[in-house]
Formats: structure tokens, C-alpha cells, sequence
């Protein structure tokens, strides 16, 4: 850990003491754990039993160890079938551990999974929504599950139905929501208990940008408010705006740690030439490129060229000087994008 | 505003195992969505077993009369009646838990979302079938009711059928949702039903004594539960019960509610919790 | 000339139905189609005949009772077999999948897609009631060798519940309407002289019951499997092909409303 995310982190801690731990007595005295982390999992492995007798044992999470602090934004990145989706569900107590451990708020998930889960929101990728039933009554109805006391449970639904910007929609049907207001109410749900951490798998998925752009003021809302998130992602945009720290993710195994600035630093250079050509026709300029020496790394797609560099213009001009006339020339900042494909590689996982 | 964490609330400050607390939570669930939806489950619960008890109990029973020699000198439709209660009460049994059970399990279905909060398997499971008693034991009340209505029963032992009917459905239904909780889906529920639901309620003694039938299949029908069932509620109906007989079919048939909750308790942690 | 080529076209539809079934086991819908039936012809015709006795002749005029009981369960199984086909199916593609939506952008016309799912019903349901009147012939429960015209007799039950299944199919909107349809399936199976002749209920419940196409179903059938055969029949012929034809052309113009827009 290097000294900026250390000092951060004691930050963070010293926030987390002064804001609202300080305030609850009775809880700092419960609760010392969290000062130190909030989550900690060391060598966690998820194995799940194969499907039938011809089908092998598979290995979703490959003995992975992460540090969650109060209050911080953390992300799991990663394409599909990386083991984001297993890592969450074991964080949030419902999917045992094969191998490892995970505490959580001071307590291990093996063994005080119902104590744990009364202090976590979950926003599951399908909303499981009661489309039945209306949207107020979708949140009344989960307060039973925590012994909310009518009038407790009522409150906090007017609440979170203003957070959520439903109140108009509270007595319409859950089935007659947009997929952007089911999600905001599913979150909305999640936090009916006041959880201490929000989990969230996959928040923007199959959502239109607007809809995903009120998502994220309202999470940024929430983390404002302290609560800390832990968000599983495959859109770097969105890494990039919300997370504080995250992991990349690849079949199973942890690949990089790090603030998204720190992650492009390290693995990606400061910009990226991306030379477009007839497809085929890609051949003879990279080979040109390459003897030139003009960028760190070189990327050669079927009718593209990327080039990793740390001054675009200047590449664009070494290569005009070597007579390659790309059909479109594009110079831009590296991205969480590169540093992924860069990591994960650029093939399909499925 | 605060939305955020309030590690004094007392919905957080939950002991370490809850037992029946987490139960009757997933009940007043199951009770708080039952009040809005109600509506589209008095047909099938109570319609249907009512058209045939007025179609076979009186309209059959007009023509068989007093004199069927096996019937021993009672009506057809006091015979018929307390049957038709016990297969009733199985085919609601097996409603309330096959397709709920498998839309609940289903991504997206309510377990996914009980299963996120302080709840265990268990007690979704539990309070699941409380509710489905519940639901099984109204519709033999309305049941009952209408039996005595329609001068079908004269004992007041009759009572007793609530109980012996709920009996019978909840020994269907636990078994049915450790099933269903697996590996159900709509068609395979209506294969249940079409393979399995229908032969037994044809041929445990609804409709007829199961004396009748050939040796072979008649001692295949007092193996069925549902035989138990109806000869539990016709010996309450008609006040011929003995303690001892009664206590049989009341033991065979907790016996298999008791299986069928042992299967579904490990079927619940191992779909829920993958 | 359009309506040789509706036909023409309707059978594509036609074809799609047989791919379905022969991309599957075609024995698995029809054994589950007698299953039903033939329970019910054991429970109630030969187990509470039993129960009945003497009484269970006079009714089936000196034959079993279970031989009154056959040529009902023979009707039901008819249009069971048809209705489901057209209610469940037809609706499914149509109001769910929208698979139809899909179907009107070619030369097809809503006619033809209406005739093409009656027909295919029609020759399922009419198969399920073949095999049926197979199943009670071997039973020995066919006393007559009018039975030889309970064949077209099947098939035009069959096609008149089809075509107004297909009707309901495009009435229906929300799936939780089926029970609506089981109000009016169930009772109609349990109280249209299935179990005992119509001189059970009091007159006016007679009436009521008379006009209910599955008693004019079982009528037909029952004459023709027990021999007795008369205007009853004739009428039963004639309500059956009014009520079919009158649904599929209500059905077709409402596919028209509801694809064609």
C-alpha cells in the first residue's frame, strides 16, 4: 500500500471516529472491529460442486484477500464470469465460503451470517421486485423481514421514497416502473434497515444513460452521507466516477488494486493513438511502428492500431513522417478501459 | 435527511439465532401480500371443490340413493362430502406450496430478497408453510361450512375435520416444497398435478369405498396419504370415529409432514444459499 | 380465389404446429391426453358404477354405467384437448411471445393465421378424441356401429371448442384471467349431463344446462356410441357447427383488430 492510500485511509478512519461512531457510544463500545476495517476477507475461494457427473468442480473465486474501510467506495471490476458476482454474495452471507475468511463489522460470515445481514442493504442484479404489489407497499412489506414496527417502517418508506424520487409513483404498481425507477426503488429497499454497508452487483446494468446518471448522483449522494458501497461493475465510466479504490477481477484472481488514477498510472500509459485503416491493411504500418520504436506498447486489431504513448500528437506525427496515412487518427487520455483490456485481455470470456 | 447507518436501531440488534422470531416474520410477509391478493385465490380454493360437491355429492348422490350395498345405508353425499373435504385440502396444500415455491425460488423471486436480510433458509421455510396451513385450514373451514349447510353431516365431531383436513394438506405441502424449492418449474408442476395429484384423488375413496377396487390396487391405495386423509375426515363427519384409528392416520400423515420439512429445511439452505 | 389461398397460407401455421410436435415426442401429448380421461372413465364410471349398481343400467338403458359415462369423458376429452390447445397456446404466442407480430409482416393475412391455429387445435384435439373412442371401443363400452361416425363427430367438437377457445384467446389480456376460464370449464364438465341424464336437476336448471355446447357435445357422442340416434343429434350437429364457425369468424375478425394495426 503506498503513502497517499495509507494516509487516506487514516483520514477516512479518523472521519469515520469524529462524524458518527463518537455520537453512538454504545456502538464504538460494540463495535470496536470497524475502526480497524469493516471487511476483511484473506484467502477467500469459492468452489461451486459441479452441475452434473460429467461436469468438473468450478473454481469462481481463487483465494482473494481485500480490505474494505468505512466510509470508502470500493468496486470489484471485471468482465463477466471474473467472480465478482460469487464475491459478492459471500460478502453478503448468503453463499458459504469454501475456503478462507471473511469478517465483517467485527464478525466472521461463517458463522454470524444473520447478525451480519441485518447490518448490510444488498441490491441484487434482478431487482426482485413484487410487481404485485405497489411500490410503497414493495418497502412496508420488507420492514417485516426486519421487525420494523409499522409506524418505523412507514416513516422510513416516505423517506426513502423521497431519496429515491418515487414519491409520485408510491401507490402505482411496481410492474408499471421504468427498469431506472425499479432499480432506484430496489436501492431504496436496500437501505430500509440503515445498513452499515450497501452492496451493490452490477447497479447501471441494462439501464439508458440518463437513468444511470441520476443512479450515480444518488449513490454519490449516499456515500456523502457515509455509507460505505461496495459495487461490482464491468463499465469503467463508472469506476472511474464512483469508486474510491477498486480491484480488477479475472477468473477468480485479484489482478490489480489501486484508486482508478493509480491503476491507469501503473498499467496504462498517459495517452493512446488509435490509427484506423481498411481492415487487412494494418500489417505494413504496425510493422513500421514497431521498427520506428514511436510508442510503448503496440496493439494491432483487425483494421486498428493502438498505440500507447505518452505524447498522442507527437506519435501521430512520427508516424505521418514514416508515410502511414490512417483513414482516422484519434488521440485521447488512457482510460480505465486500457489498463482493463490491458489486464484482461481483449477475447470474449464467455 | 439521514439515510444512512443507525447502528442503535433495534431491527439491527438481533441475537444470534432467532428461531421462530425469523419465522414469524416470513409469515406477516406472506400475511401483509395475501391481503392485497386474495382475490384471485378464492376460485380454485373454494369454487372448485364446492361445484364438485354439489355436482357429484348431490347430483350423483340423487342417483345412487340410500341402497349402494357399500355404502351401508348412509347418503352418497355424506359419504362424498368429508372425502372431498381431504382431497380438497391435498390439492390446496399442493397449490399454496408447488407454485409459490417455485416462483419464490426463482432469480428474482421473493426468497432472493428474504434470503439478503437477517432471515435463515429456515425461517423462510417455516413461515412459508405457517402461512400455507393457514391458507389450508381457512379453506376447509369455508368447506365445512357449506357441508353442514347442505345437511351433509350431522356430528358435531365434524370440528375435528378443520384440524384432520389441514393435517392432510400441510402433509402433502411440505414435501411439495422441498420439491418444489429444487427443482419446479410451471410444467413440471403441471405434470405433478396431471401424474400424481389426479390418480390420487381419483382413486383414495373420494369418490368410492376403497374396498371396491381390485386387491392389487387396493392396497396401493391405503399405502396413499391421501386414503389417511379422507378416512380421518369421514370417520369425524360421520361420528364413527375410534381414538385408535383416528390416531393411526393422524400419525402417518404428521410422519410424512415431518419428512417433508426435514427435505425441505436442507433443499431451502442448499438453493439459497449456493 | 382469396379464400383457396387462405387456406393455402393457413396451412403454414398448420406445418409450424406438426414441427413442434415432431421436434418433440409426439407420443408424450397424446398418452397425457388419455391419462385424464381414461382416470376419470375408471374412477367414476366403473368405480361408483359399482357403487350404484342396478340403478347405473337403468340409467345407461340397460347398459354399464360406465358406458353412459364413456361417450362425456369422450366429448371432454375433445375439447379439452382443442381449447387448452387455442386458449393457452394461441394466447401465449399472440398476447405474450407476440409471436404473431412477427408473422404479419409476410404475406400471411390475420384470416389465415386465425384458420391455420383453429385447424391445428382442431387436429388435436380431434386425435386426443380418436384414440379415446379407440381406448373405450376396446373397453367394450361402444355399443353400436354408429360409433363409426363419432370420428367426424370428435373432430367437429373439437373444432368448434378450438375455434372458440381461439376466440377467448383473443379476448383474454392478462394471464391471471385463466380462472375465469376454469369458472366456466369446470362446471360445464361437471354439470352437462356427464354423470347422470339431465332428469337429475329440476326443470329449470335443465334448461339452463341444455344449451351448454359441451351437453350438445356429450349428446352427440352419447348417441352415437350407445346407438341411439335422433333430431337430438341433428341438433347437436347443428349447434356445434353454428357455435364453431360463428367463434372462428369473431376470433378471426378480432386477430385482424388486435395484429393488423
Amino acid at each position: 500500500m503506498d503513502d497517499g492510500l495509507f494516509c487516506s485511509c487514516v483520514i477516512l478512519r479518523l472521519y469515520c471516529l469524529i462524524s458518527r461512531d463518537i455520537c453512538n457510544r454504545a456502538v464504538l463500545v460494540a463495535n470496536l472491529a470497524p475502526v480497524t476495517a469493516l471487511v476483511e476477507a484473506r484467502g477467500l475461494v469459492k468452489v461451486y460442486a459441479p452441475k452434473d457427473r460429467k461436469s468438473e468442480p468450478f473454481t469462481a473465486v481463487d483465494g482473494i484477500d481485500f480490505t474494505l474501510h468505512r466510509g470508502e467506495v470500493f468496486g470489484f471490476l471485471g468482465p463477466n464470469g471474473a467472480g465478482k458476482s460469487s464475491t459478492m454474495r459471500m460478502l453478503s452471507c448468503v453463499s458459504p465460503v469454501t475456503g478462507g475468511t471473511i469478517s465483517i463489522l467485527g464478525m466472521d460470515a461463517a458463522t454470524d451470517g444473520r447478525a451480519i445481514r441485518s447490518r448490510l442493504g444488498v441490491v441484487a442484479q434482478d431487482d426482485a421486485l413484487d410487481n404485485e404489489l405497489t411500490v410503497r407497499e414493495n418497502l412496508l412489506i420488507y420492514g417485516l423481514y426486519f421487525g420494523l414496527s409499522k409506524a418505523v417502517a412507514s416513516e422510513r418508506a416516505s423517506e426513502l421514497l423521497q431519496f429515491a424520487q418515487l414519491e409520485e409513483r408510491a401507490a402505482d404498481r411496481v410492474s408499471a416502473l421504468s427498469g431506472g425507477m425499479r432499480r432506484r426503488l430496489s436501492i431504496a429497499r436496500s437501505l430500509l434497515n440503515r445498513p452499515d454497508v450497501l452492496l451493490l452487483d452490477e447497479p447501471t446494468t441494462g439501464l439508458d444513460p440518463q437513468a444511470r446518471h441520476i443512479l450515480w448522483d444518488k449513490l454519490y449522494q449516499l456515500k456523502q452521507q457515509g455509507v460505505t458501497l461496495v459495487l461490482t461493475t464491468h463499465y469503467m465510466d463508472e469506476a472511474e466516477q464512483l469508486c474510491d479504490r477498486l480491484v480488477v477481477m479475472h477468473k477468480g484472481k485479484i489482478v490489480a488494486e489501486g484508486s482508478p488514477r493509480q491503476l491507469i498510472e501503473a498499467y496504462a500509459s498517459r495517452e493512446v493513438l488509435e490509427l484506423r485503416f481498411a481492415v487487412t491493411a494494418e500489417a505494413a504500418p504496425a510493422d513500421k511502428i514497431r521498427e520506428a520504436d514511436l510508442c510503448h506498447r503496440l496493439e494491432v486489431l483487425p483494421g486498428r492500431l493502438v498505440c500507447s504513448t505518452d505524447d498522442g500528437e507527437r506519435t501521430l506525427a512520427g508516424a505521418h513522417r514514416l508515410g502511414i496515412r490512417p483513414d482516422s487518427a484519434i488521440v485521447r487520455r488512457s482510460s480505465l478501459e486500457d489498463v482493463f483490456l490491458s489486464l484482461t485481455g481483449r477475447s470474449l470470456v464467455d | 435527511m439521514t439515510l444512512a447507518i443507525d447502528n442503535g436501531d433495534p431491527a439491527n440488534a438481533l441475537p444470534r439465532r432467532i428461531g421462530w422470531v425469523g419465522a414469524r416474520r416470513a409469515l406477516s410477509y406472506h400475511l401483509f401480500r395475501y391481503r392485497r391478493t386474495w382475490r384471485g385465490t378464492v376460485v380454485i380454493s373454494i369454487v372448485n371443490p364446492l361445484l364438485f360437491l354439489l355436482a357429484i355429492g348431490l347430483g350423483l348422490g340423487r342417483v345412487v340413493g340410500n341402497h349402494a350395498p357399500t355404502l351401508h345405508g348412509t347418503s352418497y353425499l355424506a359419504f362424498f362430502a368429508p372425502g372431498m373435504l381431504a382431497a380438497a385440502a391435498m390439492q390446496n396444500g399442493i397449490i399454496e406450496s408447488a407454485f409459490p415455491v417455485s416462483r419464490a425460488t426463482a432469480p428474482g423471486g421473493s426468497y432472493a430478497v428474504a434470503k439478503t436480510t437477517p432471515l435463515d433458509p429456515t425461517d423462510i421455510m417455516i413461515g412459508h408453510l405457517l402461512f400455507m396451513a393457514l391458507r389450508i385450514a381457512m379453506s376447509a373451514t369455508a368447506f365445512v361450512a357449506i357441508m353442514v349447510a347442505l345437511g351433509a353431516t350431522r356430528s358435531l365431531s365434524v370440528l375435528l375435520t378443520i384440524p384432520a383436513a389441514t393435517l392432510t394438506g400441510l402433509a402433502f405441502a411440505a414435501p411439495t416444497a422441498a420439491w418444489a424449492a429444487r427443482a419446479a418449474n410451471p410444467e413440471a408442476v403441471g405434470k405433478l398435478f396431471k401424474w400424481v395429484v389426479m390418480p390420487l384423488y381419483l382413486f383414495s375413496g373420494t369418490f368410492f369405498p376403497v374396498r371396491q377396487l381390485p386387491p392389487v390396487l387396493r392396497d396401493l391405495a391405503y399405502a396413499t396419504p391421501l386414503w389417511h386423509g379422507v378416512q380421518l375426515c369421514r370417520s369425524l363427519s360421520m361420528g364413527t370415529a375410534t381414538l385408535g384409528a383416528a390416531l393411526g392416520h393422524a400419525a402417518y400423515l404428521a410422519g410424512l409432514f415431518v419428512v417433508g420439512i426435514v427435505l425441505a429445511r436442507h433443499a431451502y439452505r442448499r438453493r439459497l444459499y449456493v | 380465389m382469396s379464400e383457396q389461398l387462405a387456406l393455402r397460407s393457413a396451412r403454414v401455421v398448420v406445418t409450424r404446429h406438426w414441427w413442434v410436435i415432431r421436434g418433440a415426442n409426439p407420443w408424450t401429448p397424446l398418452v397425457e391426453g388419455l391419462f385424464e380421461p381414461f382416470l376419470y372413465l375408471m374412477s367414476i364410471g366403473v368405480g361408483i358404477g359399482t357403487l350404484i349398481g342396478h340403478e347405473g343400467r337403468v340409467i345407461a338403458g340397460g347398459y354399464s354405467y360406465a358406458s353412459f359415462v364413456a361417450p362425456a369423458l369422450l366429448a371432454t376429452s375433445a375439447m379439452n384437448t382443442a381449447a387448452n390447445q387455442t386458449i393457452w397456446g394461441t394466447w401465449y404466442r399472440l398476447q405474450f411471445e407476440k409471436f404473431y407480430d412477427s408473422l404479419v409482416t409476410t404475406p400471411l393475412t390475420t384470416t389465415d393465421i386465425g384458420v391455420g391455429e383453429a385447424w391445428a387445435a382442431t387436429a388435436r384435439g380431434g386425435l386426443a378424441g380418436i384414440c379415446f373412442l379407440g381406448v373405450i371401443a376396446a373397453l367394450g363400452m361402444v355399443h353400436s356401429l354408429w360409433a363409426v361416425a363419432a370420428i367426424p363427430a370428435v373432430v367437429l367438437i373439437a373444432f368448434s371448442f378450438a375455434s372458440a377457445g381461439l376466440a377467448v384467446a383473443t379476448i383474454m389480456r392478462e394471464l391471471h384471467h385463466n380462472q375465469y376460464v376454469q369458472l366456466v370449464m369446470l362446471p360445464m364438465f361437471l354439470f352437462s349431463a356427464t354423470f347422470y341424464p339431465l332428469s337429475v336437476y329440476p326443470t329449470v336448471v335443465r334448461d339452463v344446462v341444455a344449451v351448454l355446447p359441451l351437453y350438445q357435445s356429450t349428446v352427440l357422442a352419447r348417441g352415437l356410441t350407445l346407438g341411439r340416434v335422433g333430431s337430438d343429434q341433428v341438433i347437436a350437429v347443428a349447434y356445434l357447427a353454428v357455435m364453431g364457425s360463428g367463434a372462428l369468424w369473431f376470433a378471426c375478425r378480432r386477430l385482424g383488430g388486435l395484429l393488423a394495426l
